[in-house]
């Protein structure tokens, strides 16, 4: 089972799905990063295991990983300090409150 | 004392008995993220998924990627989230609704999403196996970092862009030093149709915010 690229690929499709879910359903801005960062993570699952599966981009795979967790780095203080200004402002972290571009 | 090459009863290599448990953990952690009620300890199982992820990284070999996952994901991005909760805690955040109206939408579209790649994992030919897997491309991963290929520029771009967001970060999440009362008492907010989140939590508004004067404002913004 865990010698075939299928279990960790369908194990990275299950993540990214539950990312997606939570991103989509949740109402708090930072769960919804939280979501984004599992998402992150299944795609990274996804290239890792390419990359031990095939040895000439083992190398290749790895790098990308890293630079796939820089710039989850980088979302994540960007996204977080976007929550915490607007939070200064609106006093609450749902997002569904967030209306004043609507109303 | 030797481990016997499998499993004793079950008859499983002991990779695969690793695989089952770390997949387990972090499915269901990344579930109760993504369902739970209480937002830290969604944050802190989404601590335990990324350490278990740190685990299947390591069983496919990649050292490298599971010690950064260990240091970046745990280390530094879980403790950014944590913070940001706790600065953006309300009491009316858990008792109100975990999820939107409109949240079966997204449950169909995850659902989809999840049968359709399933579907197309299981339809596709994959590269089987390898006979030795290489354990630690560490000198690999160096020379394509730092030697002739293209990473270089990825690097440097990454430099710029880590900068970039540590700039953007500090701008976004610094607070002028003299608020202006005026414009955030918000009176759209409180004929909303959740207006205790705002009349229940006493907003610290400062860093050091005397109780007593959090509390007359509150109070002023209910008299009217």
């Amino acid at each position: 089972m865990s010698q075939s690229l299928d279990a960790y690929l369908i194990l990275s499709a299950l993540l990214f799905s539950i990312g997606t879910f939570g991103f989509l359903a949740r109402r708090n801005a930072i769960a919804m990063l939280m979501s984004i960062e599992l998402m992150l993570n299944a795609v990274n699952l996804a290239v890792i295991a390419f990359g031990a599966f095939t040895p000439a981009l083992q190398a290749h795979a790895a790098l990308i990983a890293l630079f796939v967790m820089a710039v989850a780095a980088a979302e994540a203080t960007v996204g977080l300090a976007i929550v915490i200004a607007i939070f200064r402002n609106r006093r609450t972290p749902l997002v569904d409150e967030y209306t004043s571009m609507r109303d | 004392m030797a481990l016997p090459q499998t499993i004793p009863l079950l008859g499983w290599a002991w990779d695969d008995l690793l695989f089952l448990l770390l997949s387990g953990v972090m499915l269901g952690a990344a579930v109760f993220v993504v369902i739970g009620r209480d937002i830290i300890r969604s944050g802190l199982s989404m601590i335990l998924a990324f350490a278990a992820l740190a685990g299947i990284y390591v069983l496919l070999g990649a050292v490298i990627v599971a010690a950064a996952q260990v240091l970046i994901y745990i280390g530094a991005i879980s403790v950014l989230i944590l913070f940001a909760i706790m600065l953006t805690q309300t009491k009316g955040g858990p008792a109100g609704l975990v999820f939107h109206r409109q949240s079966w939408a997204g449950a169909l579209a995850a659902i989809g999403l999840a049968l359709l790649l399933v579907m197309a994992i299981i339809n596709t030919q994959w590269p089987q196996a390898v006979a030795e897997r290489l354990w630690s491309a560490t000198t690999e991963i160096a020379l394509l970092l730092f030697g002739d290929s293209l990473y270089i520029l990825g690097l440097q771009v990454i430099a710029v862009l880590l900068t970039a967001a540590v700039i953007g970060g500090v701008f976004l999440a610094k607070r002028e030093d003299q608020p202006d009362p005026g414009d955030r008492e918000r009176p759209e907010l409180t004929s909303r149709r959740r207006p205790s989140i705002l009349e229940q939590t006493p907003p610290p508004r400062t860093p050091v915010p005397p109780p007593q004067a959090e509390r007359s404002y509150s109070t002023e913004a209910e008299q009217p």
